[in-house]
């Protein structure tokens, strides 16, 4: 990374941190409730995630747009009545597209207007920032959403129905892990990837502190 | 039972169909607030109270909004959303004005409330179940209790757990979300009551 990355982020930082670094799901846990509740079938995950990041983009460009002529004191007002603007054309969208879908998500559709994470990013986020930038910000979060999704959803399909995608994967004679797509499943494997990311951060920060230890021990010595 | 009778929905909603265990509804306070068992237990409450508000201006709403002179139900998302952080609002200054001590223990997470998902999901249940007055006012006492039992049953939890020797990196959200898998599979139990 170029040294003055830090002082002033370029775009292509702006839009990796919500990947990684600053993952919506794995790092911040905002938005969990969505996340354990839909992402029983990787189907399910795909169409939760196009659709949260579609609300996202938009809200955050328009509140980004509109981020000089918002009151301070009913900004919150404000920014929720834009989301839910954008969370009924997209329920209504994917009823249009395909009810089958429109079923098995349920009422989670429509309650991308609680989401935390777009309330989230447009409060500390759009509302001090250009609209470009906010864009690209809400397109980086919401892939990182859409990816924490996948990786829990792939798991309970996979353990918990023997299919990705609706294929099965393992011939007649699996026997599947039903718990997996039921509830408990769901905070199972989100507390699992949360146990594997602290002890990965507990990790590195060991290493930095032994080879900081032994940089000291080199210039005492 | 009948699926609509008084009892059945008071059941369904408080323990089989719980909203934080079995439905994934309100979890952020469910793991933020879940510290102390007397704060979780005045964290119920408040949810209770502008559950019962929320559910009866939900009522309100579905009437003018489907009335045939209007006949606008793409309103209504937004229209609930209104209702329920104006309730909010109120909640939080009476909170305030009588008990400056509980407003600084739940802290963020009382303002939050507004974007609690089973307050919302509450007023959506109710209008793609279509319960009348009477039902609405029940199915929200009921799912108002079943987020305080969860809530004070992890609380419980929590308090001894602080006594345990657990290993540093275990600690936090992960082990939280492992225990609160165990209560949804304690909960799933309730499956089969009511028939």
């Amino acid at each position: 990374m170029p040294e003055n990355a830090k002082h002033a982020p370029s775009d292509m930082d702006t839009f990796l941190r919500g990947l990684w670094e600053e993952n919506p799901v794995f790092v911040m846990v905002l938005g969990t409730c969505p996340t354990m509740a839909v992402s029983n079938t990787v189907m399910n995950c795909f169409a939760m995630g196009l659709a949260a990041t579609f609300v996202l983009v938009m809200s955050s460009a328009l509140v980004a747009m509109f981020r000089n002529v918002i009151p301070n004191q009913v900004r919150i007002a404000t920014f929720i009545v834009i989301i839910a603007t954008f969370v009924t054309i997209v329920d209504y969208a994917i009823q249009a597209i395909s009810l089958e879908l429109y079923a098995s998500l349920g009422a989670f559709i429509q309650l991308i207007v609680v989401n935390c994470i777009i309330l989230g990013r447009a409060e500390a986020y759009a509302s001090k920032n250009t609209v470009w930038k906010s864009t690209l910000d809400a397109l980086g979060m919401g892939l990182g959403f859409t990816i924490a999704l996948l990786s829990l959803g792939t798991i309970r399909e996979v353990l918990g129905s023997g299919t990705f995608l609706g294929f099965p994967l393992f011939g007649p004679h699996f026997e599947p892990w039903a718990l997996m797509i039921l509830p408990p499943g769901g905070f199972f494997v989100l507390g699992g990837w949360l146990l594997i990311f602290s002890w990965w951060r507990a990790r590195a920060a060991r290493k930095t502190a032994r080879r900081a230890q032994q940089e000291q021990g080199v210039v005492a010595g | 039972m009948k699926p609509d009778s008084l009892p059945f929905i008071f059941i369904s909603a408080c323990l089989i169909n719980n909203f934080v265990l079995i439905m994934f509804l309100g979890i952020c306070p469910f793991l933020g607030v879940s510290g102390r068992r007397d704060t979780a237990l005045r964290m119920g409450v408040a949810v209770i109270f502008v559950m019962v508000i929320c559910s009866m201006c939900t009522c309100g709403i579905n009437y003018v909004l489907d009335h045939p002179k209007i006949n606008a139900p793409y309103l209504k998302l937004m229209c609930y959303i209104v209702v329920i952080a104006s309730a909010v609002q109120l909640v939080e200054m009476f909170i305030k004005k009588t008990s400056p001590a509980l407003f600084k223990a739940l802290g963020i997470y009382l303002p939050l409330i507004t974007t609690n998902c089973a307050i919302l999901a509450l007023a959506l249940f109710q209008t793609s179940k279509g319960y009348n007055l009477v039902q609405s006012l029940v199915y929200a006492v009921a799912a108002g209790l079943g987020f305080t039992l969860a809530l004070v049953i992890m609380s419980g939890i929590r308090e001894e757990l602080d006594l345990a020797d657990v290993p540093d990196v275990i600690r936090g959200t992960g082990l939280a979300l492992m225990l609160a898998g165990i209560l949804s599979l304690a909960f799933m139990g309730f499956a089969g009551l009511g028939g």
